[in-house]
């Protein structure tokens, strides 16, 4: 079972660009006329086809509405939309044909080709990358109070939502990328680290700064406790047992209205204190005391370093463990695990490690949260945030801490861009709202980007240690975890 | 007992729903070895579409006579659902197949929230209400006690849901042990690469099990919608997980084991909720999940698994 | 038992280092999956010091015997005892069975009752290692690194179970140089040398036998067990790990083995211990057991056949020849074990083993 399953995947899987490649070698002996007129036929049957699917599949929902009307429900059709819809299908889908599936010099060739380049150039560009994005994470603040000072707090908002998720998907790295256990319920860490820090300011009035290890603590605690029973667990089924478990949390929180407050949450909670100085426009304020004006877009840029510090340690934390028996442990783990159990490793602790730090740095994250947002309720913990987190993992490469970088960028970034297209209303008609689409494109984006590249956007592996020189390790060899 | 028994009722037809949906779970897992994460979001669809076509012959085409009307609904909302079910593998997995465990479950995820928001944008984030429209039942026990009447009913749509499951797992047990396409799908669960080598159509085998389930989700779906009369986008997600949790009980894998594993956890639902709380019922059922992958991993009626060193 | 009555008397005064300094002994072994009976009744000891090899035709049993020495399978019945120290100690073994103890530890000694134990304290406690027969590496990660995982007890340890390490203690980094060197001795022993920053799944089948030994012995074993270490080697390779078998031994490491390949067998071992259907059928030094006519038969099926397995049969005949013809150069990689896993999991379908 292991070796076919894991062989299959180095046998079958090759680099887009090759593909298409080779593909077009195919066709290409027969660049005749009557080749293209056949090509073109068939992309057009294609197309057709395609186009049909569409109108099978969105005549129910595109084609027809229901909506509530007195009396009863009412069902009213929009044949334009429906219609609209099957004609974007079947233009795009000939469109691909025409131009990168069925052509003999495909569009993506070039592209392949580059890609393949960089990969080459992989670890050279990946180091100055991570230079460049961690010089400009550092200035942040300053470059958009700087070049963009009337939409300044939109932006460092963005920054902070998005370092949130980078260091969530740096937690869950470890537990996913790392020791290659499938959680699908890491958002249960974050609501107990949220929760620890709202309940323990609410009763006890302890400030974020000391409320935060105890979240950490008590999240890692969590993480053991849930941990513990489902650890021996493999793949598929641990990820809708942790699954179970993320929502069995939310659900208690949402009914235990004596203790959380139930689906009005709890709102109030402190925000974080600079040396005891409050970063508010009061005499013993941040500003105040430092003499300089004061500004709300203050409260921010704290915030966003804050975030920005955290996030770090969990980074430096996650690269120094990788170096330690602990990081090799659970890298093997994902390797093989009987092999592991043979050469004398506790495999149960060892999950259990990493379960629980991951947990931690969840914790932390949330901690975070409460304290950004001032108000928390349990609506923010929901399944479709385990789901956000593990996809960004998964998206920028198992184990990369960079690849976990530029996948929050681009599908948190991506999506509150959505929120700038205002434009479009103009195109659409005033009723169209792009932000509703958002998670709609985040699902497609989840699905395109899997399919075009399954093991993620970064996916060679450093190795830990080296006798002379250190050569990164292709994603074809490195296990993904419970594959056995 | 009155109660007991009403609360036996209840379960029972609740569990045919689940345990439709479960078959769909398990065929796919019996033959890929994937949790279909949006099969769930399947039966959302299947729901959906019902209320259109239910919506179309009672008020625009103004049929009354409410058995054809039902048949009809049924048939056409199982072969439109098959075709998303098929659309799903198709876009989503077929890619992905030969390739590493964590691609087709993140496509998966990707494809229920993809499922979700495409119904939430077409048709509104709104529930679609449904007043009931099978209305009365036969009476069982009627008996007086000091607090009152106690009525014990088993309702016609309760008849009719139940029987509708039976005559489908009937028709579909038969289906997978009689047919070329059933031998066909069980030896693709054996041996992919081996059905492969000895002239299985592998990809339309995969296809077909992927429409199969989606057609009884379909009918779950309907089912669902006359049963609580209120539908909206996000209902297959809870109930997608009830589902899995009643393949995972009854053995994954395993037909019989589906069907088992949702009766057993319709009932668990419905008695919870009448005995102890109808807040945490979801927590019973996701707790018995755990409970079962822990200690009874390869469920009631699944093989074993053996670790192989 | 008679069995090896019979042979102690054939083999005259032997050295039998395996009856009066046994490092691993089993007794009265039996394994059932459901009702299929995989190992009944099974006796035999491991001496100290030797190589000791365990045959028999396919599905035999002989992977069940390593997996419930391993801790992998927890045996149906009997006992499993490992000694560190010198001498049966009988007083001690009884003292252990009796307490309900898992293992005990006095001075040089120690006896661990590794039916009781689960597969991790077997390795880190009792020192018993072993491979795979379908070689089991940590194929994303460098040599180098599958030979540091191996080390990961002592490391952790050192590293002051991590807290140490994330602080970057030095007495941490003392630590991984050591283990380096350790793994840098065992890649010259198993000439990987030159491989050691390369990913383990990139090395040709040969070198990754010889890795996956390698990383066994880096857990430092008293007793390590090989499941068909020469399966898929060529004849060079294969004289190569009989010389590196013979260093592990000569190096103070019990060497327990599968083996197909009777030239390995008769070649290294001390002792040899034959299993047909689960029952022990010769147990006794090389000539012995070569002559033994139980074993002859088991390997022929000489009287009611019932599973003839050719490349075996060729093997047993090339070593009565004496060289290996290249043509009919058996390839063990073919037939491992096939109808023992057949019949394993057919039991275990049947019954219920987890």
């Amino acid at each position: 079972m292991a070796a076919s399953e894991t062989q299959v995947p180095t046998s079958t899987q090759k680099p887009v660009g090759a593909q298409a490649q080779s593909e077009a070698r195919r066709a290409a002996p027969h660049t005749t006329e009557a080749a293209s007129k056949n090509r073109l036929a068939a992309s057009l049957r294609d197309a057709a086809l395609a186009a049909f699917l569409a109108g099978v599949l969105g005549f129910f929902f595109i084609g027809l509405r229901t909506d509530l009307a007195p009396g009863g429900l009412d069902i009213r059709a929009r044949w334009g939309a429906w219609l609209t819809s099957i004609a974007i299908v079947f233009i795009g889908r000939l469109a691909l044909n025409v131009f990168v599936f069925k052509a003999a010099h495909p569009v993506g060739e070039g592209v392949g080709a580059k890609i393949a380049g960089v990969g080459k150039a992989a670890p050279k560009l990946g180091k100055w990358l991570t230079r460049a994005l961690f010089i400009f994470a550092l200035a942040l603040p300053f470059f958009f109070t700087t070049f963009f000072p009337g939409r300044d707090r939109q932006f460092i908002d963005l920054a902070i939502l998005i370092m949130t998720y980078i260091m969530l998907g740096w937690g869950l790295n470890i537990v996913v990328g790392l020791a290659g256990l499938l959680d699908l319920g890491y958002v249960a860490f974050y609501a107990v680290g949220a929760y620890s820090f709202a309940l323990l300011a609410q009763h006890f009035e302890i400030g974020f700064w000391a409320a935060l290890p105890l979240a950490g603590l008590l999240a890692a605690f969590w993480g053991i406790i849930l941990g513990f029973p489902v650890l021996r667990l493999r793949g598929d089924y641990l990820a809708i047992v942790t699954l179970a478990f993320g929502e069995i949390i939310r659900i208690v929180l949402l009914n235990w209205y004596s203790f959380t407050g139930g689906p009005n949450g709890i709102s109030g909670i402190p925000k974080p204190t600079f040396f005891g100085l409050e970063l508010g426009r009061g005499d013993d304020g941040f500003a105040a005391f430092f003499g300089i004006e004061y500004d709300p877009i203050q409260r921010f840029i704290y915030l966003y370093y804050i975030i920005f510090a955290l996030a770090l340690l969990t980074n430096l934390v996650t690269l120094r463990l990788r170096k330690l028996p602990i990081g090799r442990a659970w890298e093997a783990l994902r390797e093989d695990e009987i092999a592991c159990r043979s050469l004398g490793i506790n495999t149960r602790n060892t999950k259990l490690t990493a379960f629980a730090i991951g947990a931690m740095f969840g914790g932390f994250a949330g901690s975070f949260f409460a304290t950004r947002q001032g108000f928390i309720s349990p609506e923010s913990f929901t399944f479709i945030e385990s789901a956000m987190i593990l996809a960004i993992v998964v998206l920028g490469g198992l184990g990369s801490q960079l690849g976990i970088v530029i996948a929050s960028i681009v599908m948190i970034g991506g999506i509150e861009m959505l929120r700038n297209l205002g434009f479009l209303t103009q195109i659409f008609g005033p009723g169209f709202d792009p932000v509703q689409y958002r998670m709609l494109i985040f699902g497609l984006a989840m699905v395109l980007i899997m399919v075009w590249k399954p093991r993620g956007l970064v996916t060679t592996r450093e190795p830990t240690a080296a006798l002379r020189e250190k050569k990164r390790i292709g994603a074809d060899m490195v296990a993904q975890g419970e594959g056995h | 007992m009155e109660y007991f028994i009403q609360q036996l009722i209840n379960g029972l037809t609740l569990g045919s729903i689940y345990g439709l949906i479960a078959i769909g779970y398990t065929m796919v897992y019996g033959i890929i070895g994937m949790i279909n994460f949006a099969h769930g979001d399947i039966f959302m669809i299947g729901a959906f579409i019902s209320l259109a076509v239910f919506l179309i012959l009672t008020s625009v085409l103004g049929f009354a006579f409410l058995p054809v009307v039902l048949l009809i609904v049924i048939i056409v909302a199982m072969l439109f659902t098959s075709a998303w079910g098929w659309t799903v593998e198709r876009v989503a997995y077929r890619p992905l197949r030969g390739s590493f465990r964590l691609a087709p479950l993140i496509t998966a995820i990707g494809m229920s929230i993809v499922l979700q928001n495409f119904v939430q944008v077409t048709q509104g984030a709104r529930v679609k209400p449904l007043p009931p429209q099978i209305r009365g039942g036969v009476t069982l026990i009627e008996g007086s006690t000091e607090a009152g009447t106690i009525v014990v009913q088993l309702s016609y749509m309760q008849i009719i849901i139940i029987v509708t499951t039976v005559v489908l797992m009937a028709a579909f047990t038969l289906l997978i042990s009689r047919t070329s396409l059933g031998r066909a799908q069980r030896a693709c669960e054996q041996d992919r690469k081996m059905a492969a080598l000895l002239g299985v159509d592998v990809d339309r085998t995969i296809s077909l099990t992927f429409v199969m389930g989606a057609a009884l989700a379909a009918v779950a779906g309907f089912m669902f919608l006359l049963l609580y009369g209120v539908i909206d986008f996000y209902i297959g997600f809870v109930a997608g997980v009830k589902a899995f949790t009643a393949a995972v009980l009854g053995g994954i894998g395993s037909l019989p084991g589906a069907m088992l594993g949702g009766l057993l956890i319709g009932l668990i639902e419905v008695f919870w909720s009448g005995y102890f709380s109808v807040e945490y019922k979801d927590v019973a059922a996701f707790s018995i999940l755990a409970i079962v992958l822990i200690f009874l991993p390869s469920g009631l009626l699944g093989r074993p698994e053996v670790e192989k060193v | 038992m008679s069995t090896i009555a019979e042979i102690d008397a054939s083999a005259g005064a032997a050295t039998r280092r395996w009856e009066h300094d046994p490092i691993l002994s089993v007794e009265h072994l039996t394994m059932r999956f459901g009702g299929l009976v995989a190992i009944n009744d099974l006796s035999f000891n491991v001496g100290r010091g030797d190589i000791t090899a365990l045959i028999g035709p396919n599905g035999a049993g002989k992977t069940t015997v390593f997996n419930c020495v391993t801790g992998f399978y927890k045996p149906t019945e009997g006992r499993i005892v490992m000694r560190h120290g010198l001498g049966r100690q009988d007083e001690l073994v009884r003292q252990v069975t009796d307490s309900g103890l898992r293992w005990k530890k006095e001075g040089g000694q120690g006896i661990f009752l590794l039916e009781r134990m689960p597969d991790h304290e077997i390795s880190a406690k009792a020192g018993v290692a072993r491979t795979f027969q379908n070689i089991r590496l940590f194929g994303g990660m460098t040599v180098l690194e599958n030979l540091l995982v191996a080390q990961h007890n002592r490391l952790v340890v050192a590293s002051g179970y991590s807290f140490g390490g994330i602080l970057g203690l030095p007495s941490y980094r003392r630590a991984e140089r050591t283990a380096i060197d350790r793994a840098v001795y065992w890649l010259e022993h198993t000439n990987l040398i030159d491989r050691a920053d390369d990913p383990a799944a990139d090395l040709p089948y040969g070198a990754q036998r010889r890795l996956e030994i390698a990383r066994a012995m880096c857990t430092e074993p008293e007793l390590l067990c090989l499941d068909e270490p020469a399966a898929g080697l060529n004849p060079r390779e294969s004289a190569e790990l009989n010389e590196l078998l013979k260093f592990i031994r000569d190096n103070g490491t019990s060497v327990l083995l599968i083996e197909h390949d009777m030239g390995v067998v008769m070649e290294i071992s001390d002792h040899i211990v034959v299993l047909d259907y689960g029952v022990k059928i010769a147990d006794g030094d090389p000539t012995a057991v070569r002559t033994d006519p139980k074993v002859i038969a088991a390997y022929l099926g000489v009287e009611e056949e019932k599973e003839i397995d050719v490349p075996e049969v060729l093997e047993d005949v090339v070593e009565q020849v004496g060289e290996l013809p290249s043509s009919l150069a058996p390839q063990p990689q073919a037939a491992p074990e096939k109808p023992a896993d057949k019949r394993q999991r057919s039991g275990a379908t049947k019954g219920g083993k987890s």
